[in-house]
């Protein structure tokens, strides 16, 4: 697979490490009342669709940037590629 | 139908005219008392324990394409004993006993082959570590012997011993390891099944459960609507997508694990091999071929085929064990979507809802554990309660803590 990166233009995988599903990014709070319960899902569950998939890619080999890739899950395809920067400032964490 | 000697003898003489089908292809019932989602390895496994051994009648296995057209079909055929863990280890002894006596108890050659699998060492610190696994196999009933350079040498000379960065020191062996003609033991399964009454109905997909005051009571497929007492889901793979009809998420990712085969080649492995310093294990087909794998490609995946760059560090692992496999030539390779699991380690317990029952996670080891996984998920389907084997593989060791996790690497979906 080739990810087209941003910054970069079109990168081999190669280059990146895969993190998993972009929902890492919301990190639960650690003092909420429910914090067990939160970061256990957090920690373990998965929706693991089939389909579209936002995940995080790291690219280790490039300019170390971590990327949210929007990945076709049956077919591979890779439709969105954004900055996770640009993401964390969208969501206001 | 039975297969003998002399129904061999007979059809012999007789052009092989008189062989029936394998298994039947029935009519769908509209009640069932158990339901087996998924006619691969486990699922088959698990309708036929269920009527031999604990003695239940009318059971489905519903299949949503052909049986064994997934990852029992697709895997590299090694069955083993070899875990650290006690949790993992008895069970998987267990499998193994079962395998040993299958093909008498399903009538059906599966090529049970136990030919030996050896897992070579690199170092001191990882020879220290193999003893340790080799004495939990021991302590569990399994068998385990730790060769030194000249023993591996005299059976392996073409193994790269003096490579410069991982020189093999060793290996842990386990004699009764082997392989198993993977089509068959589905086949096998299903003929057995078939015989004593379970009805194998293929091309049928479960489109939903129905529930009733938090019990599962049915299934609605494509095939219509099918009541049930209980369901089982053994559909490693795609777990998490099924279970999200009963809005379960499961602890759970899908990764495609490739698989190689080359082209046909003189007996020259004679066991199965595995290298520690990278990921790769091979071992010989009867027709020759070269089979072997390594890592999953790393990346969620429904997809069941895989990319070059895996393709590429599996054919690195082979040349650094073995740089003869260069001279070989790569004849087909194929992907399998994996349960990954986030601490390498299976499922076989009760869901939350009434009469539903998980079979998942298995990760890139499912294969070896068909015969106890089918057994184990069986007593649980017809008891209500897990056999002590598999009574650790738990759906809530996630969340109160007793991951099952082989080589302590943590909350990960890329263990085996």
């Amino acid at each position: 697979m080739i990810i087209e990166h941003p910054l970069l233009g079109p990168r081999d995988i190669h280059e990146f490490v895969y993190v998993g599903d972009a929902s890492l990014l919301n990190r639960p709070k650690w003092d909420s009342e429910d914090a067990e319960q939160k970061f256990y899902e957090y920690m373990y569950l998965r929706k693991n669709s089939a389909g579209i998939h936002q995940e995080l890619w790291f690219h280790q080999q490039g300019d170390r940037s971590w990327l949210v890739v929007s990945r076709n899950t049956l077919t591979h395809e890779i439709v969105k590629v954004d900055m996770v920067s640009n993401i964390v400032k969208e969501m206001n964490l | 139908m039975y297969y003998n000697f002399f129904k061999l003898l007979k059809e012999s003489f007789h052009n092989n005219n008189g062989w029936n089908k394998t298994w039947s292809n029935p009519q769908i019932k509209k009640k069932y008392d158990v339901i087996i989602i998924g006619g691969g390895g486990h699922g088959l496994a698990t309708a036929f324990y269920l009527a031999k051994e604990f003695n239940i009648k009318n059971i489905a296995v519903l299949e949503k394409k052909w049986i064994g057209g997934g990852n029992v079909g697709r895997n590299t055929t090694i069955i083993r004993s070899n875990y650290l863990l006690n949790q993992n280890e008895a069970f998987y002894e267990f499998s193994l006993k079962l395998w040993e006596n299958l093909e008498k108890e399903i009538n059906y050659n599966a090529m049970v082959s136990q030919r030996g699998v050896l897992n070579v060492f690199h170092s001191d610190a990882q020879r220290d570590s193999f003893i340790r696994r080799g004495n939990g196999m021991i302590l569990n009933g399994a068998d385990a012997e730790l060769f030194d350079v000249n023993k591996i040498k005299s059976i392996y000379p073409f193994l790269d011993f003096e490579n410069a960065r991982f020189p093999i020191k060793g290996g842990l062996f386990q004699k009764r390891g082997g392989t198993v003609r993977h089509d068959a033991v589905a086949w096998g399964y299903a003929h057995a099944a078939d015989r004593l009454g379970v009805d194998i109905i293929q091309n049928c997909e479960v489109t939903d459960f129905k529930f009733k005051s938090g019990s599962c009571i049915g299934l609605q497929t494509n095939q219509g609507y099918i009541e049930a007492n209980k369901v089982g889901c053994a559909v490693a793979g795609s777990s998490s997508l099924l279970m999200s009809k009963a809005n379960m998420t499961l602890p759970i990712e899908s990764h495609v694990l490739q698989a190689f085969v080359s082209e046909s080649l003189k007996p020259v492995i004679p066991g199965v091999i595995t290298f520690g310093a990278g990921h790769f294990y091979i071992s010989q087909s009867d027709k020759g071929g070269l089979v072997f794998g390594g890592d999953i490609d790393g990346y969620n995946s429904y997809a069941q085929r895989g990319g070059l760059a895996t393709i590429e560090d599996v054919c690195e692992g082979g040349m650094a064990l073995m740089p003869m496999i260069g001279k070989s030539r790569l004849l087909r390779m194929w992907g399998g979507i994996m349960d990954m699991s986030m601490d390498g380690s299976p499922i076989i317990d009760k869901t939350h809802i009434n009469g539903l029952y998980l079979n998942a996670g298995w990760c890139y080891g499912g294969f070896k554990a068909t015969p106890a996984s089918g057994w184990c998920f069986a007593h649980l389907l017809a008891k209500g309660y897990s056999h002590k084997l598999s009574s650790n593989f738990r759906l809530d060791r996630f969340k109160n803590g007793y991951l099952i996790d082989e080589k302590g690497q943590g909350a990960q979906p890329n263990l085996h």
